[in-house]
């Protein structure tokens, strides 16, 4: 037997999939803004381990010297990204969906057999409630990277104006660079989610867009014979 | 096939859990790519507006300008740029580009046309603003590529200037321009930013008169705007209710207001 069981809320499925294309926009235009001052690498003295980033990735994705078509379309799709973000968290404290989505105190130890399950050196299952601890850490703190995004962003859009939120972030250039630090964790992020929701498998996606998945329940075994 | 629409046409309640669930997926996938194709074809409608001299299109400049509609409202004669300490400056300052500076300037003969109206130029020399009160500001300039720098500059106010010459009448209007001596670069400022206590009519960098590339005799320092703002090598000033001309915004796409 088989059973439709409600997963995401139709509010959440469209937060999600506005968020793809928006955040996927304003990675690509802060990268055209990027371009035109690209110092930060990792690396120790004058040993550079990676460089952000090597001319072929430039050339690969188009762009250089596109700096103000980078900063308008930023400066645009940066309302979307705000305001769909912002509906998304009222959304979840109004709903009472923050409760599946925010960690509580076992968390931080399942968290840990969720990563020990996931690359199979764990086999016992551990809990799965409409998110596993492993995404309720990875769900909320996505949303504590996106205001950090938001804030940061607007420390270096307005350091005049916004001076106070300028030196909360430690000052115009660490602001800048905990803004890219964060588009490098969303990209990290992304890798991730999307390798786990094709090990979950079709049942697990269709459900962030039809909002529900099938479970399988067990019929209920009929007696033979009648109990006295 | 018959089949598969006569399920999906059914109602709810005449359907068993698979043809439900067969269903319920096949709409809801069916709203999904209308959707998102909706969207993709904004995208590309959007990609594919007119654009105006400064390859920016209508309706992507209609949102900068509300943007500063919206954040200029923040804009106010109290918030200054922060000051740093003068042993912070950097010496040599970077020079990051020689726009209309290329042509050689006549040194003996060079003074700043103050063009209050048609055939009323004021001609306004460097030992004249020299004579006004010299105000100094090492502040953090920042340039709109990304990078920054402690600079430390001197010169006279420009709303000190605007006093000091009777100029109020044309600084109650909207909008200031500049324009370089061979009129090569120019750029437009908003009145409010023009007048803002930090604004300088630059003579010094680092206590010395300006060097040649970063536009001697006389330049912009303007804190509230990025550094393409700061205008090197002032020839023309000029005042008007609609927007001024600017080089990065009309030629390159660049927002007019740059503001910070």
């Amino acid at each position: 037997m088989k059973k439709i069981v409600k997963k995401h809320p139709l509010a959440i499925r469209w937060f999600h999939w506005i968020n793809f294309p928006v955040l996927a926009i304003m990675i690509w235009s802060g990268l055209l803004i990027y371009w035109a001052n690209d110092v930060y690498r990792i690396g120790f003295g004058s040993t550079t381990l990676l460089k952000f980033f090597p001319n072929s990735f430039y050339q690969a994705f188009k762009i250089p010297y596109r700096l103000s078509e980078g900063m308008a379309y930023h400066f645009v799709f940066m309302w979307l990204f705000f305001l769909n973000g912002i509906a998304y968290v009222l959304y979840t404290i109004i709903s009472g969906e923050w409760r599946l989505l925010l960690p509580n105190r076992h968390s931080f130890k399942e968290a840990w057999q969720v990563l020990l399950h996931d690359l199979h050196i764990r086999k016992t299952k551990p809990v799965q409630g409409k998110y596993n601890a492993a995404q309720r850490i990875a769900y909320s703190a996505i949303i504590v990277m996106g205001i950090g995004s938001i804030l940061t962003g607007l420390a270096i859009y307005k350091p005049v104006q916004l001076e106070w939120l300028c030196i909360l972030f430690g000052g115009y250039k660490f602001a800048r660079i905990i803004h890219f630090a964060l588009t490098i964790g969303y990209v990290l992020f992304f890798l991730v989610h999307i390798i786990q929701v094709i090990l979950a498998g079709w049942n697990n996606f269709r459900a962030i867009v039809t909002g529900f998945e099938v479970e399988k329940v067990k019929e209920e075994p009929v007696p033979e014979e009648p109990l006295n | 096939m018959p089949h598969f629409f006569k399920t999906i046409f059914t109602k709810n309640s005449k359907l068993n859990t698979d043809q439900l669930i067969l269903k319920k997926t096949v709409v809801s996938f069916f709203f999904f790519f209308v959707l998102g194709g909706t969207a993709f074809w904004g995208w590309q409608w959007l990609r594919h507006q007119p654009t105006d001299s400064g390859k920016t299109s209508a309706p992507i400049r209609r949102i900068l300008n509300t943007n500063e509609k919206i954040f200029n409202g923040w804009l106010s004669d109290k918030h200054l740029a922060k000051q740093y300490p003068v042993s912070m400056a950097a010496d040599p300052a970077r020079v990051n580009g020689n726009l209309g500076l290329k042509t050689p300037l006549d040194t003996a003969n060079w003074a700043m046309n103050v063009i209050r109206a048609k055939g009323d130029t004021l001609k306004i020399k460097l030992e004249d603003l020299r004579r006004l009160p010299k105000t100094e500001i090492t502040f953090n300039f920042k340039c709109i590529e990304g990078w920054s720098q402690v600079t430390h500059w001197g010169g006279v106010k420009f709303s000190e200037f605007i006093r000091a010459y009777g100029l109020s009448e044309e600084a109650g209007m909207k909008y200031l321009g500049l324009s370089t001596p061979d009129k090569q670069y120019y750029v437009g400022i908003d009145m409010p930013s023009a007048l803002h206590p930090q604004t300088l009519l630059c003579y010094e960098l680092n206590d010395k008169p300006l060097p040649m590339d970063q536009g001697y005799p006389l330049r912009l320092i303007i804190p509230v705007k990025y550094g393409v703002k700061s205008l090197k090598r002032i020839g023309d000033m000029y005042f008007s209710n609609e927007r001024t001309p600017d080089y990065w915004a009309d030629k390159k796409g660049y927002d007019y207001f740059s503001g910070l």
